[in-house]
């Protein structure tokens, strides 16, 4: 087991920055969960952890030995990859047992770890198949099989379940994180849904444009977004951003109307409210006239536009919300939920 | 595509048939006369069904001295001859366009393209083209008359390197990072992983190889002087020229008849994979 440090790490090809000097301190059994949009760079500062990619500059360590000039099968890592690698021409048992050959680890061992993991991932009547004969579900569990015999101290999760369909990726999901709480190997999971992010991860890194825009709990990104984007990116229907201006923390929307602030903020500011956080209240200030409603069953979401202006606005109301549309309806927010960000930077405007 | 109609039916087993006779009447023929004594066979009009001769014919030809009057070797000596050629040329091939697929595939060094492309233009060199400066290469090391004179300037391939190069190049890129991660070093990687994903391409190319290696014909004609080392192929052109006398037809067919079991074992053995070889997709 092990801690994982990144120091100002940077990935350049040639002269193209990919990762903007990455900090970050992975601690001794946490799972961590790299998000972000395709493209961002998450994939690439995985592969970096793994030994997959050389090391611009800046220094990665996993326990206290600084890993950036040793071969991946030196770092002490097991990888799953999203479209699982497994060699087709070897049985599943062969599979799972080729780092340990390699490794020269004794027959018998071998045969012992190959059936504890096998037990583990209940996937013991599938060891003599061939990888082709499984399902994607039995073929995802037998590369976390092949990670799991290794008994590394780093597992890292190439966007593993976005090859499966969406009712095994929900179950899934569950069994790495059990699965991951149980060895309590440090782990690094990257993917590129939000909801995935929130439910594994003990803290998500959000990177966007190689840059991280974010790294905390899952609570603190939902509650306290540092930035536009993370705001944007994390909780789902997504956050509407209105166009405001402060005056000491009043805030004035484009359609006249204002609300009280939590904090102190002054001139042009985006205002970003989550659509949850919507409450329906005839005297509320924010009137929206209302387009449509689409029905979850659970909850409503109601799309419109801030009344009197073109800002589209979307808000979760519970149950069953039906009459109404083309009417305007109004809203408040509580001053906690609001929150502020500065126009031009996108930085959070901290109360 | 499924239709029942009987005159379509009768019409395409009608044209069917009528290939497979084309085809398979000069086998036949070379089969009848294979069976006979020399003296029926120069006599017109040439036989259609087969005679008594056979095991005589098979067994002069085989081990005796082939030909009566001349100082060819046995036929034996000859397929050996041709076997060794062909498994030798169909193995070297294999082995080294595999090394320099992988060389070109999966490691990165200075003028990488520009040694693909130097092999790729040797296409343009069958040994035909260059037959005389090999000739002169291969005479200098002193390997007339020795296999590796048979088989070493047939040995470097370009189809093959470049067939090989396509083959690793629909492999995925995480199999290799799999293996790294698993601590297989590049030879390991090779060995366990690329020879068994590319099993089906080679057996397919050792197939259409070993033809290659078996029909050879020119470069043995001109290497070989000793009659120990003669190969089948080029012994049949030359009995028929054989002394001054009427060809034995009996024995020269038999000799072909032998000529033709190699690579047909080979084609019957490796059919399934030779097909699979040169259709399958799925990696």
């Amino acid at each position: 087991m092990a801690s994982i440090t990144m120091k100002d790490l940077v990935k350049a090809y040639g002269d193209v920055e990919v990762l903007h000097h990455v900090e970050g301190e992975i601690e001794d059994g946490e799972l961590i969960v790299i998000v972000g949009p395709s493209g961002c760079g998450k994939s690439t500062l995985l592969r970096m952890v793994a030994g997959l990619e050389t090391i611009t500059s800046g220094e990665i360590s996993i326990g206290d030995k600084v890993v950036n000039n040793l071969e991946p099968a030196d770092r002490d890592i097991a990888m799953v990859f999203q479209n699982y690698a497994l060699y087709p021409h070897m049985s599943v048992r062969e599979n799972m047992a080729y780092g340990l050959k390699i490794r020269k680890i004794s027959k018998d061992e071998i045969d012992q770890r190959v059936r504890e993991a096998a037990d583990i991932l209940e996937i013991g009547q599938y060891l003599d198949r061939k990888p082709r004969q499984l399902s994607g579900g039995q073929r995802q569990r037998v590369a976390m099989g092949r990670a799991i015999v290794r008994n590394p101290q780093v597992f890292l999760f190439d966007e593993p379940l976005s090859n499966l369909d969406a009712k095994l990726r929900v179950q899934m999901r569950l069994e790495i994180r059990k699965l991951q709480q149980r060895l309590g190997v440090t782990s690094i999971y990257v993917t590129h849904d939000q909801v995935e992010a929130m439910t594994l991860g003990d803290r998500l890194m959000v990177l966007n444009g190689g840059y991280v825009e974010q790294f905390g709990t899952p609570i603190e990104l939902y509650d306290r977004p540092a930035t536009l984007f993370v705001a944007g990116f994390i909780g789902s229907p997504s956050m509407n951003f209105l166009p405001a201006t402060a005056t000491n923390g009043l805030l004035t929307l484009g359609n006249g109307a204002s609300v009280t602030g939590a904090n102190h903020a002054n001139g042009a500011i985006t205002l970003g409210i989550r659509p949850e956080h919507l409450v329906h209240d005839e005297n509320g200030p924010i009137k929206i006239s209302v387009q449509m409603f689409e029905q979850l069953g659970a909850n409503t979401l109601m799309h419109g536009v801030l009344d009197g202006t073109d800002n589209d606005i979307v808000a979760s109301m519970p149950g069953h919300v039906t009459a109404g549309e083309g009417s305007v309806m109004s809203f408040s927010v509580e001053a906690s939920n609001l929150h502020v960000f500065d126009a031009t930077s996108g930085k959070r405007i901290e109360e | 595509m499924i239709e029942n109609r009987p005159i379509l039916n009768m019409v395409s087993h009608a044209v069917l048939i009528f290939g497979v006779i084309i085809v398979a009447l000069p086998i036949w023929i070379t089969f009848v006369a294979a069976t006979h004594d020399p003296v029926r066979m120069t006599q017109a009009p040439i036989p259609m069904l087969p005679g008594g001769y056979f095991w005589e014919n098979f067994k002069q030809t085989l081990f005796g001295g082939g030909l009566s009057g001349t100082e060819s070797a046995p036929v034996w000596r000859m397929l050996l001859n041709s076997l060794m050629m062909a498994l030798m040329i169909s193995f070297g091939k294999i082995a080294i366009s595999l090394l320099s697929a992988f060389a070109i595939v999966y490691f990165k060094f200075p003028f990488r393209m520009g040694f693909f492309w130097l092999i790729f233009i040797t296409l343009m060199l069958p040994v035909e083209v260059r037959i005389l400066p090999t000739f002169e290469v291969v005479a200098d090391l002193g390997m007339l008359n020795s296999y590796w004179g048979l088989s070493i300037p047939l040995i470097a391939s370009a189809t093959a390197t470049f067939m090989f190069r396509q083959v690793f190049l629909t492999i995925p890129d995480e199999m290799l990072e799999s293996a790294r991660i698993d601590g297989a070093g590049p030879l390991r990687f090779f060995w366990d992983i690329l020879i068994p994903l590319s099993r089906t391409n080679i057996a397919a190319l050792f197939v259409i190889l070993f033809i290659y290696g078996w029909n050879q014909y020119l470069w043995p004609l001109l290497i070989t002087t000793e009659t120990d080392m003669t190969t089948i192929v080029m012994s049949i052109k030359q009995m028929l020229e054989a002394a001054e006398q009427s060809p034995q037809w009996n024995i020269i067919m038999m000799t072909a008849l032998l000529a033709m079991i190699p690579p047909v074992f080979v084609v019957v053995a490796m059919q399934r994979l030779f097909v699979q070889g040169l259709t399958e997709t799925d990696k």
